[in-house]
């Protein structure tokens, strides 16, 4: 009896917790909203799939409780029912996988127009770096990292003297424009993760990986790092600044290329 | 055919042994400490597991405290929580689960079940425990090295795992893969047993599709672990020769705090691969267990056959087998081949299907029942809500691109807690209390079991179920303090003290528990033989609990299924396994 | 993770086998008393050693080809990265332990025809040779150690190298195990135990050396680079 109430309390308590309570997806920022609603249809397919088992469960706890001269069924199976329940269940899965692979192809399909820039991780900080006037990052290895060249720039390389480096500061990016974010790390695996873009990456070290999206709002975003990192793993933050296409500009002019940061002292 | 007749000695047929050809024990030793039984070795494991168990609960105690009141606490450093969180999911996941549900329940049950006088080879069997008790002092050792444990999170990802920025880096690491390796060795030992015996020690009459789904639930997880676990055996052994001989198995050239190591040329993500190649297959090696013992308790205590017993089966090998090609949904922004994704996250969802076949089959099973809401009952019919729940989350996690936004976040963290946490948790509780009068002759108080469940099933449903939503939110596990973030409102605070609050107490209830087992053990009520009048073999032994041998001079015949509950005609409403037809059922 | 996988689609196959002979599309609950009918449904004639070795055999086949699904993975991302060419030169050497260890197996399968037809002094000549001739190639491996480690192929050098070093160490320690049974056996058959009574442990130790053998086959196909050629044939024919 108190059990069967109790089950049921527990999924009336359920969906009252997911649609009242305060905690939901930050503002979207990015062009993923398509992840947004598959998860919207996943909440719904399985929400009901989870009122339903439940209360047919706490149903039948009150229903068939043991009293005294009750004989229980005897039903070794029914395959009909077994089946159906199955292809129904399969329909439902098929429901959320379907749009879950359509949004993951676009996600992997990187558009042309996408500019390029690369964050690098290393314990326990973010730093950037923009292509240059030539449109072209130049190369780098974990060998090259020194205190003049954190982020392991090869010096020897042209395309890169004109890249464009940013340590301990903000990254700033066009609204509205596609960017194709590579990602880098010189020590050990971290994860770009800024929750109002949805997507994140890991920086794998030996590799170069990549996503992509579009920024289409404004405004300061907080990056974190979700691939744990060592001790100072929660202390790995980083802004990026979302700005209008004159701000951005404005912003770009006052960045340090590669060669100005380094030539000093090469005299 | 003369090759038939002419038999080695040591070639008599498992399923035959008699009496007389066991080993017996001589002395106190020799019966509880130095023991070939395979009930006792089974004792022994469920005790070793519970006793580090409670040093993983200790340890969530502490990161609860830390995440709900950071910094109040100076016994608990940024360090200190990275080795709790560490050591929870470790113990946990492989000295907790795996060898409770394998060592402890398998040793204990599969003879008993499948009518066998003992294991296929006792001594191999006895070496399996002591070889997994060196692998957990070896762990425990750990705490006691300079540096402590490891504090590279339970997944020990390279190369984070052996450079200087985590702690327990000096020796911590180096213990953590001699245990493990220890513990492949030894669960290896007890596997084959575990398969053999079902394979070769069934008794006459006992076939496959009699077998109680216990029996099947673990025998198809041995398999599985069999196979799995060398995955991580290598694992293991190439990231120690990274640590301690300088190779680069899994090291490409890095920095370590600014200066170059000698390393180059391997491959992070060639452990992940391994890793999660063991890691996945491990979900289900403790789930089928549990599907398994559920799938008894819920038949038994109903009153009522399983229902779509051969449906059961089915997707209990269903679940083993595609459970081996789906590891790479833990990878999917770790920057493998993005395409990787579309076969993952249908491999990963298809799994869905058996798996819900056989949650419909147990509440079907309930279905014009007559349910005795015993204390068994109640923790399977927690298993059940709480299972649900954690599968369906499951779903967000395994479909690619949703789990983009939430993977290393807490909704992860709340995922698996829930159905690879609580949910065996929950059967390994009902099992004990339903089986603890067959090993001890004793019931264990329902009064207190009673509450030990309401407790533990209420208070863990309150942690987890609104932890998914703080990983909605965005907030990343991992983290020993949250700081000052724009986008997690002060709220999200109290909600995190308020799961720490449940998670206490769910905590507290455990004690509860364990004065249960040591109580009972000389006040509990007198069980006799058959107490749940259940139908299956280890319920029918001649003594209670049952002796050396199992069986007195005769194994039992078995002429029925595991399921005949409430079948019409029948005396009573049970037909135990090894009763004739002749003064069984009318059918 | 191809190598596991195929691995992996074998164990399948054999058990699917096995439990497609299990009747699992029977209804118990229809079937009463004891199962005269189906032999095939209660547990095989063959001793649980047996079995149980078999079983032994999948584990090991499992570790050796996750070791060589770990080294197909990491000399693909060496060639993606450009970082080295993935082999190790073949000493002369190692096609002479591969004679050894041939023979080894040939004695072994000598031995256990013998104590089948119970003849026991070929018995005795069996597991000998095939004792003396498993030390050879375990010393004959070390002197290959020893050979490329002075030719500067060390360890740590590069993870090819540490592959080479970590596959034939397995190996060789897997070798190493099988000597201490077949010690044991060998114990047996001089305490002049009768040779059918011996019989199940010499099969048991012929059939763990045939399957080490294979294992080395396909290892040594391996590290000379006979499988990647191989296996970049079967990629070029299929695209």
């Amino acid at each position: 009896m108190v059990i069967a109430l109790i089950f049921a309390l527990i999924v009336i308590f359920s969906i009252l917790f997911h649609f009242l309570s305060p905690w939901w997806f930050t503002p979207i920022a990015s062009n993923w909203r398509y992840i947004d609603d598959t998860i919207i249809i996943t909440f719904w397919i399985t929400g009901v799939v989870f009122t339903a088992v439940v209360l047919f469960m706490s149903y039948c706890v009150y229903r068939f409780r043991h009293q005294e001269g009750r004989q229980a069924a005897y039903e070794p199976e029914n395959r009909k029912l077994e089946w159906w329940l199955a292809i129904v269940t399969a329909f439902g899965v098929a429901a959320m996988l379907t749009p879950g692979l359509f949004v993951w192809s676009q996600f992997v399909t990187v558009p042309r127009e996408a500019t390029e820039f690369e964050v690098v991780g290393q314990q326990w900080q973010w730093s950037f770096r923009l292509p240059g006037k030539e449109g072209q990052l130049g190369t780098s290895d974990a060998r090259f990292v020194s205190p003049d060249n954190p982020l392991g720039l090869n010096p020897d390389d042209p395309s890169g003297q004109d890249n464009i480096v940013i340590i301990g500061d903000d990254l700033h990016l066009p609204v509205g424009k596609p960017v194709k974010v590579l990602l880098r790390s010189i020590d050990v695996v971290h994860d770009f993760y800024v929750p109002e873009f949805r997507a994140k990456m890991d920086l794998m070290p030996g590799l170069v990986t990549h996503f992509w999206f579009t920024p289409t709002r404004t405004g300061t975003f907080e990056i974190l790092c979700a691939g744990f990192c060592g001790i100072g793993h929660p202390q790995m933050r980083g802004n990026v600044v979302v700005d209008n296409e004159a701000d951005y500009q404005a912003w770009l002019q006052k960045q340090q290329t590669f060669a100005q940061l380094s030539a000093p002292k090469k005299q | 055919m003369t090759d038939v007749t002419v038999r080695a000695d040591d070639a008599i047929p498992a399923a035959e042994v008699e009496d007389v050809e066991l080993y017996h024990p001589k002395s106190w030793v020799t019966k509880y400490v130095y023991c070939q039984d395979a009930k006792v070795i089974a004792i022994q494991y469920s005790l070793t597991a519970m006793a580090i168990g409670l040093v993983a609960l200790v340890l969530s105690w502490l990161m609860r405290l830390q995440l709900a009141f950071p910094g109040s606490f100076s016994f608990i450093a940024p360090t200190d929580y990275y080795q709790f969180i560490t050591m929870h999911g470790m113990i946990m996941v492989i000295y907790l689960l795996t060898a409770l549900f394998l060592g402890g329940f398998g040793n204990y049950l599969i003879p008993l079940m499948v009518g066998a006088r003992d294991m296929v080879f006792p001594y191999v069997n006895m070496l399996s425990y002591w070889i997994y008790l060196l692998a957990v002092l070896v762990l425990v050792a750990s705490f006691f090295a300079p540096g402590g444990p490891t504090g590279a999170g339970w997944t020990l990802y390279p190369p984070q795992a052996i450079l200087s920025g985590t702690p327990g880096r000096d020796w911590g690491i180096i213990l953590m893969l001699a245990s493990l390796i220890l513990f492949i060795i030894g669960f290896t030992m007890g596997g084959l047993n575990y398969v053999v015996t079902v394979l070769q020690a069934r008794t006459r009459g006992m076939t496959l599709m009699r077998m109680p789904l216990t029996v099947w639930g673990i025998f198809t997880a041995t398999v599985m672990a069999l196979l799995a676990f060398p995955a991580l055996f290598a694992a293991c052994v190439m990231m120690l020769f990274d640590r301690l001989l300088g190779t680069s198995f899994f090291m490409p050239s890095v920095v370590e705090l600014g200066s170059y190591l000698q390393y180059g040329g391997g491959s992070p993500i060639l452990w992940q691969h391994l890793f999660w190649f063991f890691g996945h297959p491990e979900v289900y090696i403790v789930a089928l267990p549990a599907f398994g013992i559920v799938s008894d308790l819920i038949s038994t205590h109903a009153r009522k056959n399983i229902f779509g017993y051969r449906m059961m089966v089915w997707a209990i090998v269903a679940i083993g087998a595609l459970s081996f090609v789906v590891w790479a949904h833990h990878m999917y922004v770790s920057g493998m081949d993005p395409n990787f994704g579309f076969f993952f996250a249908t491999t990963t969802l298809i799994i869905a299907v058996p798996t819900a076949i056989k949650v419909y089959n147990w509440v079907l099973t309930l279905w014009r029942g007559d349910i005795h809401l015993t204390v068994p009952m109640l923790f399977a019919l927690g298993f059940i809500v709480t299972f649900v729940n954690g599968g369906l989350t499951g779903l967000f996690l395994g479909n690619v691109v949703v789990d983009v936004p939430l993977s290393a976040t807490m909704f992860v963290v709340a995922h698996f807690h829930m159905v690879m946490g609580v949910a065996p948790l929950l059967v390994i509780f009902g099992g004990i209390y339903h089986w603890y009068p067959k090993i001890t002759g004793r019931m264990l108080n329902d009064r207190l079991g009673k509450f030990h469940f309401w407790i533990t099933f209420l208070g863990a449903y309150a942690i987890f179920f609104p932890m998914h939503y703080l990983g909605l939110l965005g907030v990343p596990r991992r983290y020993y303090e949250l700081g000052e973030m724009a986008f997690i409102p002060p709220s999200a605070a109290t909600l995190n003290i308020f799961i720490t609050a449940a998670a206490l107490t769910v905590g507290a209830a455990q004690l509860v528990f364990f004065f249960n087992l040591a109580w009972s053990l000389f006040r509990g009520k007198l069980a006799g033989s058959n107490p749940w009048h259940a139908t299956t073999l280890e319920w029918q032994t001649p003594q209670t609990p049952p002796a050396h041998g199992n069986w007195g001079k005769e194994l039992p015949i078995v002429y029925r299924w595991a399921y005949d509950y409430s079948v019409p005609g029948a005396a009573q409403d049970f037909v135990p396994q090894n009763q004739p037809a002749a003064t069984g059922a009318a059918a | 993770m191809s190598a596991i996988l195929i691995f992996l689609a074998v164990i399948a196959g054999i058990v699917f086998w096995w439990l497609s002979q299990q009747r699992l599309m029977a209804k118990p609950w229809l079937e009463e008393g004891p199962t005269g009918g189906f032999p095939a449904t209660a547990p095989s004639s063959l001793p649980a050693a047996k079995i149980g070795l078999g079983v032994f055999l999948a584990v090991v086949g499992s570790l050796f080809s996750l070791l060589i699904s770990a080294y197909f993975m990491r000399l693909s991302i060496a060639q993606l990265t450009r970082t080295d060419t993935g082999l190790l030169p073949t000493p002369n050497l190692l096609w002479l332990n591969t004679g050894v260890l041939v023979l080894s197996s040939v004695a072994l399968h000598w031995a256990q025809v013998a104590a089948r037809r119970g003849e026991m002094d070929n018995v005795r000549a069996g597991l000998l040779l095939g004792g003396v001739s498993a030390f050879t190639f375990l010393a004959g491996q070390l002197m290959v150690w020893q050979q490329l480690s002075a030719a500067g192929y060390f360890l740590a050098s590069n993870p090819a190298n540490s592959f080479f070093y970590l596959i034939t160490g397995v190996h060789g320690l897997h070798v190493a195990g099988g000597l201490v049974a077949l010690g044991r056996t060998g114990a047996k058959a001089w305490r002049g135990i009768a040779a059918v009574r011996l019989r199940l442990s010499v099969e048991l130790c012929a059939m763990y050396w045939h399957f080490l053998l294979l294992v080395w086959l396909i290892l040594f196909s391996l590290l000379t680079g006979w499988a990647g050629d191989f296996v970049d044939v079967c990629r070029a024919l299929l695209t």
